[in-house]
């Protein structure tokens, strides 16, 4: 099995499967996040959760932080073997006749996330560290004896640029699962009666997550009072 | 028609080659493209110029031979046709013509438009093919059950006629449309079964050493493909990768 996953192909599977794992882990991001439009109260709760349960924290955040990197790293490799794969390019190429734009452009659109990352990670994960195991304060409450997270979300969307610089990072997102669905169910094999369906589900998914992600920023923006 | 032709020049493997410029005037709409690169060769020679090398053989569409980047397009602008199915009246009077060979690391140019694609030949020895006992026991093909569906896909794999568009025209010069259609011709008939791990896992092993790029999905060699060859066909291989693996 080892030598599968040395071969080109294997290489396409084992970048599906870490796609596959990272749509997973969008998707319920996204449900967690929606919460803090509808119900402040339970995304306190669901978020005090995640952040404090052992299971969250040491077992599922280090095979996430691992699937990240394994899908960037694997993503750069594949790209320069692929470059290196013609030496001479040609003179005039006419890739809108026959692909989309996103299918050709999966490296920009997934370097531009992964800048979105480091840029999430700086204004949430760090802080959160900081709070949790710098700190020391696990509670997840404020001075007031009310849980922090949601007030600390709906402030960090104060500034405008940081809304906009959300919505860019999500468009780029959406760009990059408008192929990247479709394409990982491709590299797994499924091409069958169903791909059709699945390339429905992967237009909707790549749209309507994304979307939904801006809603929530741009909602928190207008909504902030305090 | 009058026409300006942009046509790659290169005098051999181990010189660097160049874009050239050629005028070539009253060209019937009706000739195929190889047959406008036959008159700008005989005037070439009448002119005392080195003729461009091309390839070409059967010019029906049946041989793949014939290997031309069109404007930017593998086999032209045309959709399920090689070049020499190509016919001028595709083009407007006046236009520009850039005329490239395949390019590909796997597909060194020889000389001008021609490129070596014997890299694929060498795909095909590593597993394209089945063994039969000829000692005049052996079974008529013709006697074995076959679901109509998997005869039909398999055939349809089987048109396959190896030029190397889906390389030239996949942005990262994957050669995994071919690999796949050679693959799934056998993997979806009884015949093919006896070596179907072997075959899948040699295919694959001889594409990756001979310097082709990963498929990344785009769907490019599908819609240039001239033959018309599916995308399901990678995916049939890799589902029989994934199982060669598992055994």
């Amino acid at each position: 099995m080892s030598g599968f996953f040395k071969s080109s192909v294997g290489r396409k599977v084992a970048m599906a499967l870490s796609a596959f794992f990272l749509m997973f882990f969008i998707l319920q991001h996204f449900a967690i996040n929606i919460l803090s439009v509808f119900n402040p109260d339970l995304f306190n709760e669901v978020s005090h959760f995640m952040g404090t349960n052992p299971l969250v924290q040491f077992v599922l955040q280090p095979i996430l932080i691992f699937g990240v990197v394994f899908h960037f790293t694997m993503g750069f490799i594949l790209e320069l073997k692929n470059r290196s794969a013609r030496s001479i390019s040609y003179a005039v190429n006419n890739g809108n006749a026959n692909s989309s734009w996103m299918s050709r452009n999966m490296i920009y659109s997934g370097g531009f996330i992964l800048i979105f990352l480091v840029i999430h990670f700086i204004d949430f994960w760090i802080p959160e560290l900081n709070i949790k195991y710098v700190i020391g304060d696990t509670s997840g409450l404020l001075a007031d004896g009310n849980y922090r997270y949601f007030e600390e979300l709906q402030h960090k969307f104060v500034p405008i640029w940081r809304v906009i610089l959300y919505c860019i990072g999500f468009v780029f997102l959406a760009l990059h699962l408008l192929h990247g669905f479709n394409s990982a169910f491709q590299s797994i094999g499924a091409n069958n009666k169903y791909t059709k369906s699945i390339k429905g589900i992967g237009k909707a998914y790549a749209v309507l997550i994304p979307l939904g992600f801006i809603i929530i920023a741009c909602f928190h923006h207008l909504t902030y009072t305090h | 028609m009058n026409l300006t032709l942009q046509i790659w020049r290169q005098k051999n493997a181990k010189t660097k080659g160049k874009i050239v410029e050629y005028p070539i005037k009253d060209i019937s709409p009706d000739m195929s493209f190889l047959e406008m690169l036959d008159v700008l060769n005989s005037q070439l020679i009448t002119l005392g110029e080195e003729p461009v090398a091309f390839d070409h053989d059967c010019r029906e569409g049946i041989c793949g031979s014939c290997s031309l980047y069109i404007n930017g397009e593998a086999h032209g602008p045309d959709r399920r046709v090689t070049t020499c199915q190509l016919h001028m009246r595709k083009f407007k009077d006046g236009d520009t013509i850039f005329i490239e060979p395949f390019r590909a690391k796997a597909f060194p140019v020889i000389k001008d438009l021609i490129v070596d694609r014997s890299a694929f030949d060498r795909i095909q020895h590593a597993g394209g093919f089945i063994s039969v006992n000829t000692s005049g026991n052996t079974q008529d093909g013709n006697a074995i059950p076959i679901s109509k569906h998997d005869a039909d896909t398999a055939m349809d794999a089987a048109t396959c006629i190896g030029c190397g568009a889906c390389v030239a025209t996949c942005k990262n010069s994957s050669a995994m449309l071919f690999v796949g259609a050679k693959v799934s011709q056998y993997a979806l008939l009884p015949q093919g079964q006896v070596e179907a791990t072997n075959r899948v896992e040699n295919m694959v092993a001889q594409m990756d050493l001979e310097g082709f790029g990963n498929c990344t999905n785009t769907g490019a060699c599908e819609i240039e493909c001239p033959k018309g060859i599916s995308l399901e066909n990678i995916a049939r291989m890799n589902r029989e990768l994934m199982k060669a693996s598992l055994k």
